[in-house]
Parts: C-alpha cells; structure tokens; sequence
C-alpha cells in the first residue's frame, strides 16, 4: 500500500531533493505527519502555527484541490497521487 | 532604465535578486518587484511621461525591464472615454470607459503583462514561453511571442470559446486543451513549469508580468490630469488587475506625480457563476474559499484567484465593495455599452457594467463622482455569448424597404 506525493522545488530542500516521495495512504494531515517525520521542518514550512494549509500552498488529491474535499481530513488511498503546488496567478 | 533592486515577498519580505522565480521560496508568498524610487524620481515627471509616445512604454522606468522593450512597443495608451451616454443611463454624470477593448495587438489588457513578460523572456533568453489562459492571456503571449520569434506552449481549458482558440493558434503556437477547468489547466502549468526550463508567464515570470497592468492605473491618472479618480469598477478573474493598477496609482503618488491625494476606492467585478473575491467581501473576511466556475464570463473563470486574499483586502480596505452579476445580467450590460457607447466589449467587460449597475442602486457609486470603468477586452472574441441577431430580409426593392420601416411613397 503506497502512494506518491510530488514535492514541488521549493520544497525539495527538505527532501534532500527528491521530487517523489513514497508513504503509507491516511489522511493528508496524516500524509504531512509522515513528510515530517522523515524530513524534519517539512510541516511548518507548508502549515502555518495553527496547523492550517498556509495561504499560499495549495494541495491536491487525484487531481482535487482538498479545500473542495475534507481540507487536511481528505483521505487518501493506494495508488493515489497528492501534489503540493504552490498558488500561481493567471488569466 | 534598470531601477529594479530586485524581488520582494510579499508576506514575509525575503529579498531575492531579480530572476525567474514563481514565488517565495520560504513561504510561497507572491513576489514584488522592488524598485530604485529615489533614481526613478530624479528622472520621471509629469513632463518627461507627456513627451512621450502614447503607449505603456512611456512609463518604462517603473517597468522591470533592463533593457528597451522590442516586441509590443504600441500596446497600451488606450483611450479614456468620457461615457456621456451610457452615464445618463446608468445615473452617472461623470463617468469614464478605459478602453482596453482596442488594445493592441490582441485586444484586451493582458497585451500589457505579457508586453512585460515576453520582453522579460528575451533579456533572460529563454528557449520558449508558455502560459495557462482563459484565452486572453493565450492570444497576447502566442502574438507577441510570434513577433519575438520564441516559441510558445499554451494551455487552455478544453471548453474554451472557438474564437479565442483560432486567435492564440493563428500565430503558431502549440496549443494544448486540457480537460478540465482553468484551475486544473493553471495546477497543471505549475507543474510543467517546475520541471522543464521555459518561462511561464503566469508562473514564474509572474513577479514581472503582472507589473504590466500598472500601466493601467498610470493611463487613468495622466488622462485625467494627473489626479486619480474617486472609483474604478474592475473585472476580477486571478485577482492581480486590481491590485497591480492601485499599485501604479501608489507609485504615481509617491513618486509625486499625482496633483491631488490618491482616494481611490476600488470596486472588484465577478460573474455570480464564479465570485470566490467578491463573496469574501461580502462575508467581511479576505479568505479565498474556491468555486468551481459555471459563467458565460470565461475569461473570468478562475475558482482559484491566486490574488484574490489581496484584492479582497484592498477593495475593504479602499472603501470599495465587490460585486458579482449573472449571465444575463452580464449580457445586458455588453447591450448597454454598445448601445451607448459604440465599444463593444466581451462578457468581462458586460460584468463591469452589470456590477457598476448594482453598486449605484446600493449607493456605493455617486453620481457625481469620477468614475472610471474597466473594459478589459474585446466583444469579436466572446460572439458565442451574445444571442445569435438575425437580420431582417427583404426584396431588392424600394418599395420592400419602405413597408419594413413603415415610410414614404407607393414606388414600385
């Protein structure tokens, strides 16, 4: 049972930099205690000191962005692909 | 020129040397182009921008360029139209249109981010440009890429209005659908744009790009005599227009250009089927809850908006409001300004008029205040919104001609 997490190049600093990352499936919050617990300073770097997703960093599960979803209580399953992308304007 | 010192976030002030970057990478806060004002200051007056030729370039100092502009050189200076007509029938005695509908080359105000951003990508000679786009967007960086003789990727939602794709494909770009909203298009590019070595317009050219739209807000207040109008009514998709033009009137007043204090309050426009800013507004809180997008407005079709926690505060913060319009609210307002005006403009722009509608009735907008309306785009790009006009028929004949309009004599 695994799923990919794509760690985008900010972020990589803390992965030593790897682009994808392995882990058990659980919920994203659950999924962000995982990254933590291996690369230590990885979750204060994308949560803020409440806990919450900061502003400015998005997440998405299959495709989905999880505010859409159960936010950082959107489970995951095997196979299943979680992006980290940080917010870009457009138009 | 060159009086960048280099980029600044937003959030949390780290400075980092002016180079192709998305965004903060402490904590993925917008970056901000930070300028040498005092050096701008020494070489800019009212005088030296009115000897200049009309376009966005007249403002270069305050444009993160190193160098003089080569693709682009007549976009922007779009006229300001004082609305006579269509502000008798909307209660408005003083009220202005900033046409951007005639922009050059691709007709609408994104000519002037990627005017920035195109020129961007030939001082940091990159291989290729892309975007992600609702189809404005899409038309500017494929011509003025074309001009520059880059090429160009651009990704575009699949559901996008035919016109738009003719007019981004026409300048030979490679053009991209992807099934999905623009959101997925916009996550996607992102995602491209981390891994291969071209220059995003949106993404990681966005510090430079969306300075372009400063130029906006500078051709307001020199037409207007150097004074900054009382209200701007602007269209909201990604939420950066808004910010980026009270920006350019900030810098004007800093600068020390502006004859009278900057009081601008500042109106933000959405399609209801859309409307992730303005119903934070309405909520009295700047957080972004995304929507997923059902509007005939395409082009303002991001559920996501990037800046839109920032045009958020901003309106509050101005004494503005955000507003929101429906389909065929939006469609009455396209009527309205080509009726009146003679300027016909896409669903955008009919969603600045819908909005400008709504915030008189609730007061916001005085009747005699100076108010300027953003017409963002070109009406030629967005036909598919407007019911289909058949035209009447008759005989090659006087007389068919006359029983029509009920006039005149019995000619055969």
């Amino acid at each position: 049972m695994s799923l990919k997490v794509i760690i985008p190049t900010p972020l990589r600093r803390f992965t030593s930099g790897a682009e994808l990352v392995e882990l058990e499936p659980g919920t994203v919050r659950e999924i962000l205690d995982r990254l933590e617990t291996r690369y230590p300073g990885f979750r204060a770097s994308v949560c803020d000191e409440s806990g919450s997703l900061k502003r400015f960093i998005n997440i998405y599960v299959d495709g989905e962005d999880i505010r859409f979803l159960d936010n950082l209580g959107t489970p995951t399953k095997d196979g299943s692909e979680i992006a980290i992308v940080p917010a870009i304007s457009g138009g | 020129m060159g009086f960048v010192k280099g980029l600044r976030c937003r959030e949390c002030g780290r400075i980092y040397p002016a180079r192709l970057l998305a965004g903060c990478e402490d904590c993925f806060g917008p970056l901000e182009v930070d300028y040498n004002y005092e050096g701008i200051k020494g070489v800019l007056s009212r005088e030296v921008i009115a000897s200049r030729p009309r376009s966005m370039w007249k403002y270069q100092e305050l444009l993160p360029l190193d160098n003089p502009p080569v693709v682009g050189l007549s976009s922007g200076g779009t006229p300001l139209v004082r609305a006579r007509r269509l502000g008798r029938a909307l209660g408005l005695d003083n009220v202005y249109v900033k046409n951007d509908s005639v922009s050059s080359p691709t007709l609408s105000f994104k000519d002037r981010v990627t005017g920035v951003a195109i020129n961007k990508a030939i001082e940091f000679k990159l291989e290729a440009v892309g975007c992600a786009s609702t189809g404005n967007l899409a038309n500017s960086v494929a011509a003025n890429a074309a001009a520059a003789g880059i090429p160009s990727f651009i990704l575009i939602p699949e559901n996008l209005e035919q016109a738009k794709i003719t007019t981004t494909a026409v300048f030979g770009s490679r053009l991209i659908a992807v099934r999905g909203n623009y959101d997925d298009v916009n996550r996607l590019c992102s995602q491209i744009a981390d891994r291969h070595p071209w220059g995003f317009v949106n993404v990681n050219l966005r510090p430079y790009y969306a300075e372009g739209s400063k130029t906006f807000g500078f051709e307001i207040a020199e037409d207007l005599d150097w004074r900054a109008p009382a209200a701007i009514v602007v269209p909201m998709a990604g939420g950066s227009l808004i910010s980026k033009l009270y920006k350019g009137l900030h810098e004007l007043e800093q600068l020390g250009l502006l004859k009278a204090p900057l009081h601008t309050r500042l109106y933000g426009a959405q399609a209801t089927g859309c409307n992730p800013i303005t119903a934070a507004v309405k909520k009295g809180s700047a957080e972004i809850q995304p929507v997923k997008p059902n509007t005939i407005a395409k082009s303002l079709a991001i559920g996501n908006p990037a800046d839109g926690y920032y045009a958020a505060r901003l309106m509050v913060k101005s004494g503005g409001w955000g507003e929101d319009a429906s389909d065929e609210e939006i469609v009455a307002g396209i009527h309205l300004l080509a009726e009146t005006e003679g300027i016909f403009t896409e669903t955008a722009g009919g969603v600045t008029i819908a909005v400008t509608k709504k915030l008189i009735a609730q007061g916001r907008l005085k009747r005699d205040e100076l108010t300027v309306l953003a017409i963002t785009g070109n009406g030629l790009k967005t036909l598919d919104a407007i019911p289909v006009a058949r035209p009447e028929v008759i005989e090659p004949r006087l007389a068919a001609f006359e029983a029509l309009i009920g006039g005149k004599s019995n000619v055969a």
